[in-house]
């Protein structure tokens, strides 16, 4: 059925006639107008603005416009380095931005705690707190990296189905759009990850045996 | 420019100006060879002073403010003794013998100061501090008062070795957060349990 539609479609369009559905245009206009926040936390934040400047323009991807309020961005680009005391505040101006929402883990910091995993001080990967849609590895990630992950994360928007069991978050009214903020405690923070967020994908390989 | 004083003459320049005081010079045996001026607790201040007014030093910056964490240690030593032996017909017979002397030595929290002079574009004199011991006598003698630059330097040394400066102004936490409790570069600290890397198990 599906692939007669789109038979369909070709066929029409071969003919001059334009036809599209709700979902399409809606995402297609989604994808290409995801505005990050203006946010950076470590050396990785260099690459990423080296990423919109003049050679690699970010803006050829609809993503020029870094604003400087959660309240008006779609996508938090977690660049670099996070430590224990900055997770909170990462995590509430991840609470702070509208739905739908996005992030990017740039960098081995924001994936797992890269080469600071052993500090005392540093946090072993954002998704910890809050979902991460798109991984990119890297000590930092070159430009290129980071515009392939926001292809990713394009595509990904692209396949959104707006009806169904798998609709996206923003869809589902039951689902949460804020994540609890972790405390400061006696000796780390409190809790150590949010189970709900850390261990929600099915088949995680860093799964916790009991 | 004078050249800066050899570490010995600095004692002897301490000594004679700041009555009293207890310094003690700690070579340092590598090539930089920059030794180091123990002082007590009790004329630390004066001496600073002296050193940041003494028109030939003029160490008026100090630069660097570390705290270095010692641990308790045990030295074992053979010694030799003579000990009152009985011997195979029951008589007791003095005999040479050697035994392992195990000695704890208390460890300490050391605060350490580097110094130079601007206007003599000398230094540095490296000062020492010691606490008496690394669990209830962590204090030693603020030296914020003198060298104003010390002061976040020393909050950096409260904060991760425990080292509690008496006469800072502002003695916080400055590094971690008011409500954490341990001192993360001693080295006896264990960070919190939070790795789940090493239960991963395949399926």
């Amino acid at each position: 059925m599906e692939q007669d539609l789109k038979e369909l479609k070709i066929e029409l369009s071969k003919n001059g006639i334009f036809t599209t559905t709700l979902e399409e245009i809606y995402n297609w206009g989604r994808k290409n107008s995801v505005w990050p926040l203006t946010f950076g936390l470590a050396c990785c934040a260099i690459e990423m603005i080296a990423t919109t400047m003049a050679r690699y323009d970010l803006a050829r991807f609809g993503a020029e416009v870094f604003r400087p309020s959660p309240r008006q961005a779609d996508l938090i680009i977690v660049s670099g380095t996070v430590t224990k005391k900055m997770a909170p505040q990462v995590v509430r101006l991840y609470n702070q931005m509208p739905e739908p929402k996005y992030v990017i883990a740039m960098g081995a910091c924001a994936i797992s705690g890269g080469p600071f995993r052993d500090g005392y001080n540093v946090l072993k990967g954002i998704d910890r707190y809050i979902p991460v849609d798109v991984h990119i590895p890297g000590c930092p990630p070159r430009p290129e990296a980071l515009i392939h992950a926001f292809m990713t994360l394009q595509k990904k928007i692209d396949e959104q189905a707006l009806r169904g069991a798998d609709r996206p978050r923003h869809l589902q009214a039951d689902l949460p759009s804020e994540f609890p903020v972790p405390a400061f405690g006696a000796h780390g923070l409190e809790p150590a990850q949010n189970d709900e967020v850390f261990l929600a994908e099915q088949g995680n390989p860093l799964k916790v045996i009991q | 420019m004078t050249p800066l004083p050899s570490p010995e003459e600095i004692k002897t320049l301490i000594e004679a100006g700041v009555p009293g005081a207890t310094v003690t010079v700690i070579a340092n045996g590598s090539p930089s060879a920059q030794h180091s001026l123990l002082l007590d607790h009790e004329h630390a201040r004066a001496v600073a002073e002296f050193l940041r007014d003494h028109a030939e030093l003029k160490l008026d910056f100090c630069s660097l403010v570390t705290g270095v964490d010692w641990p308790d240690t045990e030295t074992t030593a053979k010694v030799k003794g003579k000990k009152l032996v009985a011997g195979p017909d029951g008589v007791e017979q003095e005999q040479e013998v050697e035994e392992t002397r195990k000695t704890k030595v208390p460890g300490y929290l050391e605060a350490v100061y580097h110094l130079f002079s601007m206007g003599k574009k000398h230094g540095p004199v490296v000062l020492r501090l010691r606490t008496a011991n690394r669990t209830d006598g962590t204090h030693l003698p603020s030296l914020t008062p003198v060298w104003r630059s010390a002061e976040f330097q020393e909050r950096e040394a409260f904060d991760l070795y425990g080292i509690v400066f008496d006469g800072h102004p502002d003695l916080r936490r400055i590094l971690m957060w008011d409500g954490f409790v341990d001192y993360p570069m001693r080295k006896d600290y264990v960070p919190p349990e939070d790795d789940i890397l090493v239960t991963g198990v395949k399926a």
